[in-house]
């Protein structure tokens, strides 16, 4: 017999600052796996290590400002996806919402060029961009308040569906055949987000910003966020105090296209300018992450984009530096993702001796 | 009060992280040593990269330069608003010399030296340099349809030695090819492989399908089974990844590889491998920036500079007597007896849907179907309609220094069809 037993702790039993000294001490634990993984896979002084990732982060104001527009990048799609998630309608198509959305940017800076003044041109970009993302976000909430489809499923599969999609106005624009839509309007700069004080990434950082705040009184203090809780909460719950299941479903999806929409529309017309397959570059999925890992809190969602950024960032520097190979940085991810993750089960349960061995008889 | 606190902490996390950096800030670097960066769209698992990575590697050892202190790599780099990052972050950090090494790297790597006027960015497989008159900005490639051109002749030898021994009929010869993009790039580069081919073994025709991307192992590891499927007794690729190599050894066909030797992973098909070999590029670069001289607008090695060449030929799988031909090839690539891509060697009678459909206004064919003007899209404005006649005294002249140094054949000629 084991000696001791698992426990579930009653909600609120747990003074908040336990849960976050248990956090913090998840993450030390972490890093110092971290550095014992360095050390026996690398012989690299591991202290150097660490400080060199920091300086990967913010050596310079440029890492800077590269690190914000990341976390704001990764935000803005987690902040998509975490209505749905509260609804617990589990939204895997984030990254084929943005990447419809960012082609719609990239059509609108196609095909309008330079019809209209650049501040009318950014409106009509974003907000077609956010059709683009609501269309197909709200598919598959059709399929699923109509006929009961799995999301998980449909919403995925959407994905691939938004790739091709892309791949073949890829194909017909860029005759060429190099599978490369060039920079658009990289002379006349239409449809480019404007660089606020020389910030090329600023204007994203606040867009980001105030979505965030949105997002979080929204979901806690509207009454469509109550309704997507309770819906989360319990279905049947929300047909008995009579919230008309489906409309929030859909509503909720919309909501979630739309900014999903929003972060493509960021992504092309704030960075790359130009639309590929791989604009979204899978923050669709590590999206998922860090809306889980915030709980689903809007607020907190800034700490867990910027964890996940700083370590992308950082051991990339160390990969450079060191010599290491970049799977390094996903090792050190990986590390640190599962220490917090693993301290989650020590705020939700604790660990109770057994207090009598029971004897067999 | 907890969400506050969350908040807070995250901030505090922040503005610490921040301030401890402060303290090791950079010192010692105001001496004007040199400094150079790559930036890789892969890291080395992947051939492509690998390849420039190794000769990167090479040439900054010879001029005495150390990788973290004197010499940057950095990987996984995509084709975005990050290149331009990764370059300026290049320049932050004192380099004065910025590759790139990926074809959808260059609009960022423009932009990067639109903002260092003294520092000099050098672009592997671009198309840009000779129109944007940038002082700064350097496009470069290398004559690689020599190289498999060369590659061909010995796959040709291949099919002539199955023919030899009855194990496919003369009419069977049919080579399988996997190409990435259906690009200029890849067209030449299949087209010169089967010229090659075809120069030994005149019975050899081609098939050729795409995977759409630089990179993807399953993908091109299925277009080869495919293309075994459909008859091909020897397989060559374009495509960065062992997908296509490693399916040829389980299936036991012969393949011609790219980007460097896969003996080692394919000992009993590996025939031979053309590569571009980027060191003396890298070298030249290096040293004119050293001595303050000018980087060419669009560079092109050759075999006789050494950028293109083959690797060891394989233990196993290549015909007899390959090694001899393959040397007096080349000599005659080198002293110009051989023109790959004369006119009198291919026909191009094909305009329909798949072949040559938007070429038909740009091109003019005498009555056998030998090309004899052609108007190649050089300038890359976007517009993708050609505007510079390429063939010169009965050569298509598939690259050139004062045209650029990208590739820009792009003609399906005939004898190689598509795979379905």
């Amino acid at each position: 017999m084991l000696g001791f037993h698992v426990v579930k702790r009653s909600k609120d039993a747990m003074p908040w600052w336990n849960a976050w000294l248990i956090r913090l001490g998840s993450i030390l634990i972490g890093a110092l796996v971290c550095a014992l993984v360095t050390v026996l896979l690398t012989g690299k002084d591991p202290v150097n290590v660490f400080t060199t990732m920091v300086d990967g982060a913010f050596g310079s104001e440029r890492r800077i400002w590269a690190l914000l527009q990341g976390i704001a990048m990764l935000l803005c799609v987690s902040i998509a996806v975490t209505p749905a998630f509260k609804m617990r309608f589990w939204n895997i198509g984030a990254e084929g919402q943005a990447l419809m959305g960012g082609l719609a940017s990239a059509a609108c800076m196609m095909f309008i060029g330079d019809r209209l003044p650049n501040w009318l041109m950014l409106i009509v970009m974003a907000v077609t961009s956010m059709l683009a993302g609501a269309i197909w976000g709200v598919i598959p909430a059709l399929f699923k308040a109509r006929w009961n489809t799995n999301e998980t499923l449909f919403t995925l599969m959407m994905n691939y569906i938004a790739i091709q999609i892309v791949s073949y106005f890829i194909c017909i624009y860029a005759t060429g055949g190099s599978g490369k839509i060039d920079v658009l309007n990289a002379t006349t700069h239409t449809g480019w987000m404007p660089s606020i004080g020389g910030k090329a990434y600023l204007l994203n950082v606040i867009v980001v910003l105030i979505l965030t705040v949105i997002m979080y009184v929204y979901l806690k203090y509207s009454k469509q966020g109550y309704e997507i809780a309770v819906v989360g909460e319990s279905e049947n719950t929300a047909k008995y105090i009579g919230i008309d299941v489906r409309k929030v479903i859909i509503r909720t999806m919309i909501i979630s296209g739309l900014l999903c929409g929003l972060a493509g529309f960021l992504l092309v017309s704030g960075a790359d300018h130009t639309i590929s397959r791989d604009t979204i570059a899978g923050r669709g999925f590590t999206a998922i992450m860090v809306s889980w890992l915030a709980k689903f809190n809007p607020l907190v969602m800034i700490l867990t984009s910027f964890l996940l950024v700083f370590f992308e960032k950082g051991s990339s520097q160390v990969s450079q530096l060191c010599g290491l190979n970049a799977s390094f940085s996903d090792i050190i991810t990986g590390i640190i993702i599962f220490f917090i993750i693993g301290s989650e089960f020590f705020i939700n349960f604790k660990i109770m001796k057994n207090e009598k061995e029971v004897k067999k008889s | 009060m907890k969400r506050i606190l969350a908040v807070v902490l995250a901030l505090v996390m922040v503005l610490g992280l921040a301030a401890c950096t402060k303290t090791p800030a950079k010192t010692g670097t105001n001496d004007a040593a040199l400094k150079v960066g790559l930036i890789c769209l892969h890291d080395e698992n992947s051939t492509y990269d690998k390849n420039f990575i190794d000769a990167f590697k090479e040439a900054c050892e010879k001029a005495g330069l150390v990788e973290g202190e004197s010499y940057f790599i950095t990987t996984n780099i995509p084709e975005g608003a990050e290149c331009k990052e990764a370059a300026l972050d290049f320049v932050d950090q004192g380099c004065t010399l910025v590759f790139a090494d990926s074809f959808g790297h260059e609009p960022y790597l423009i932009e990067a030296a639109k903002e260092c006027p003294d520092v000099q960015f050098c672009h592997a497989t671009g198309t840009k340099a000779h129109t944007e008159n940038l002082a700064n900005f350097h496009d470069a490639f290398a004559s690689i349809y020599e190289g498999r051109y060369l590659a061909g002749v010995a796959a040709g030898l291949k099919l002539n030695e199955m023919i030899e021994a009855g194990d496919i009929k003369a009419d069977a010869a049919k080579i399988g090819y996997i190409g990435a993009y259906p690009y200029a790039e890849v067209k030449s580069g299949y087209t010169s492989f089967f010229l090659g081919a075809r120069s030994v073994c005149e019975s050899a025709t081609m098939e050729v399908t795409f995977t759409n991307s630089w990179y993807d192992e399953t993908l091109e590891k299925e277009g080869a089974q495919k293309l075994v499927a459909d008859g091909c007794v020897l397989i060559s690729q374009h495509a960065d990844s062992y997908g296509a190599p490693t399916a040829c050894e389980e299936a036991g066909v012969p393949n011609v590889s790219y980007n460097g030797s896969t003996e080692a992973q394919c000992p009993d098909t590996f025939i031979v491998s053309s590569r571009i070999n980027w060191e003396p590029y890298f070298t030249l670069c290096i040293n004119a920036v050293k001595d303050g001289k000018d980087i060419p607008t669009d560079y092109i090695g050759t075999i006789d500079t050494g950028s293109v060449v083959l690797t060891d030929l394989g233990k196993n799988a290549p015909a007899k007597g390959t090694a001899d031909k393959l040397a007096e090839v080349k000599a005659g690539l080198i002293d110009g007896s051989i023109k790959v891509f004369d006119t009198a060697n291919f026909t191009v009678t094909r305009f329909n849907d798949t072949y040559n459909q938007y070429k038909k206004d740009s091109i003019k064919t005498d009555k056998d179907g030998k090309v004899t003007e052609y108007l190649a899209d050089v300038d890359d404005a976007g517009d993708y309609i050609g505007e510079t006649n390429v063939i010169i005294d009965g050569i298509f002249v598939e690259s050139g220094s004062d045209m650029r140094s990208a590739p820009y054949f792009d003609l399906d000629i005939d004898g190689i069809t598509f795979a379905k």
